[in-house]
């Protein structure tokens, strides 16, 4: 119920987003997020966006790695 | 360095940090947490003085039987189109079910959103009413159909709110340490919502799902714990942020008033229940068929009786301790919720097999 998977936006018709998990294409209500673009990386519940995320910390390592330094860890 | 070395690392630290630490409990808040904790065995990656409990985190398992059986009732009495999500619809209550109902020639449809049962509605002529239920992650999709519905649309409010919970588990005095909160409703309430809960002197962290994030929430919490520093941290910086979601919250505001609900385990939650607001009152079913109500009697399940879901939704045993668990109640032929939804604590521990070591 409260799972909620990131998805790439492919094509934006407000109130309704074309998102991609991964390879399978769905619709999404944007309504929650107005400001979204294709290529935002967003969290969908429940057939809806609720919130961006940031890609960068989604596909890399990178900034687990520094949140590792910081604990010093690394 | 991969995922599992990094895991590695950070429990070397953990153990090194937790051996002056004493004992330490930390609870969880959030079903999809307890997930990534079993299916990766996060806990055998933790000192002995270190435990894991988990919470009332799961929204199927703390709606309480009466909800249920209202709509069982309203289902007997009126011929209405009702829509739910699936983990619902297998929540036993003396023997029935939404699936039961929907075997016995009832039209009970199955929806993956909110937004497909306002195409059902438009598309019919009966009236549809959707099980609206969940917390401040699924409440604003709730929020934004009734302000969208077509006439023939109503929805059964059992949606809660889940910070008002938090307090009133550490006025039952539940023994806990350090709180991991709810990853995605915080996308929704922001770290703000939580700046209430530090008066009681508890740390917090807002963490994702990945067991890195898991782990290293863990580790910041332990510090914390040893410092004596009871502030809301954020693991989860990639979709959290201090203010929310504000157009959800207002929305949510816009619709929702609040009241004291009931919940499975804790008892009444004050300030928890999310009732439709008197303006939007043609789309609450309590309202819209008041009638149908009126004569509705609540009644207890003699199969729950040895049940221990409400123990399991405090931390106060987990699953091996219930007399039921993996025996009469099983995920194929469940007795209790917690044993029905993806992510109730007995489900999980089920489906990936924690046993007694």
């Amino acid at each position: 119920m409260c799972l909620a998977i990131p998805a790439e936006v492919e094509e934006v018709n407000f109130p309704i987003a074309i998102v991609n998990f991964g390879g399978t294409r769905k619709e999404v209500r944007i309504d929650l997020l107005p400001d979204v673009r294709v290529g935002d990386y967003v969290l969908v519940h429940v057939g809806y966006a609720i919130q961006k995320v940031d890609v960068k910390e989604v596909e890399e390592l990178a900034a687990i790695y520094q949140k590792l330094q910081e604990e010093g860890i690394l | 360095m991969n995922k599992k070395e990094l895991i590695s690392k950070i429990s070397e630290k953990i153990h090194e940090e937790a051996k002056d630490a004493g004992k330490i409990k930390i609870m969880h808040l959030c079903g999809t947490h307890e997930d990534t904790i079993t299916k990766y065995n996060l806990r055998s990656l933790l000192p002995d003085n270190i435990k894991l409990l988990s919470g009332p985190g799961c929204p199927v398992c703390i709606i309480p039987d009466e909800d249920l059986q209202k709509v069982f009732h309203l289902i007997e009495k009126e011929n209405i189109i009702f829509t739910t999500f699936g983990d619902m619809a297998r929540v036993p209550h003396n023997g029935k079910s939404l699936f039961y109902y929907k075997a016995k020639g009832y039209d009970i449809r199955i929806v993956y959103s909110i937004f497909d049962a306002i195409k059902i509605a438009r598309n019919s002529s009966r009236t549809v009413v959707h099980f609206g239920i969940g917390f401040e992650t699924t409440m604003p999709s709730t929020a934004l159909a009734i302000l969208d519905a077509p006439e023939n649309f109503c929805v059964f409010s059992s949606h809660r709110y889940f910070i008002p919970a938090m307090e009133h588990l550490i006025s039952l005095g539940v023994e806990v340490n350090g709180f991991i909160n709810p990853g995605h409703v915080s996308t929704i309430t922001g770290i703000k919502a939580y700046e209430k809960i530090k008066k009681y002197g508890i740390p917090q962290i807002i963490s994702g799902f990945e067991p890195e994030d898991v782990m290293l929430s863990i580790l910041k919490l332990i510090k914390a714990i040893k410092r004596g520093d009871a502030e809301v941290f954020n693991e989860y910086t990639r979709a959290v942020t201090y203010d929310g979601n504000v157009m959800a919250q207002k929305v949510m505001d816009d619709v929702f008033s609040v009241d004291d609900w009931e919940w499975r385990g804790l008892g009444v939650v004050p300030r928890s229940g999310a009732v439709i607001k008197e303006e939007y009152s043609e789309f609450d079913v309590v309202k819209v068929f008041e009638d149908a109500f009126s004569d509705f009697v609540p009644v207890e399940d003699k199969a729950k009786k040895a049940c221990r879901c409400g123990d399991v939704l405090r931390g106060i045993i987990t699953p091996l301790d219930c007399p039921l668990f993996n025996k009469r109640c099983t995920p194929k032929d469940p007795v209790g919720a917690c044993m029905v939804s993806f992510e109730g604590t007995c489900n999980i521990w089920a489906k990936f097999g924690v046993e007694r070591n």
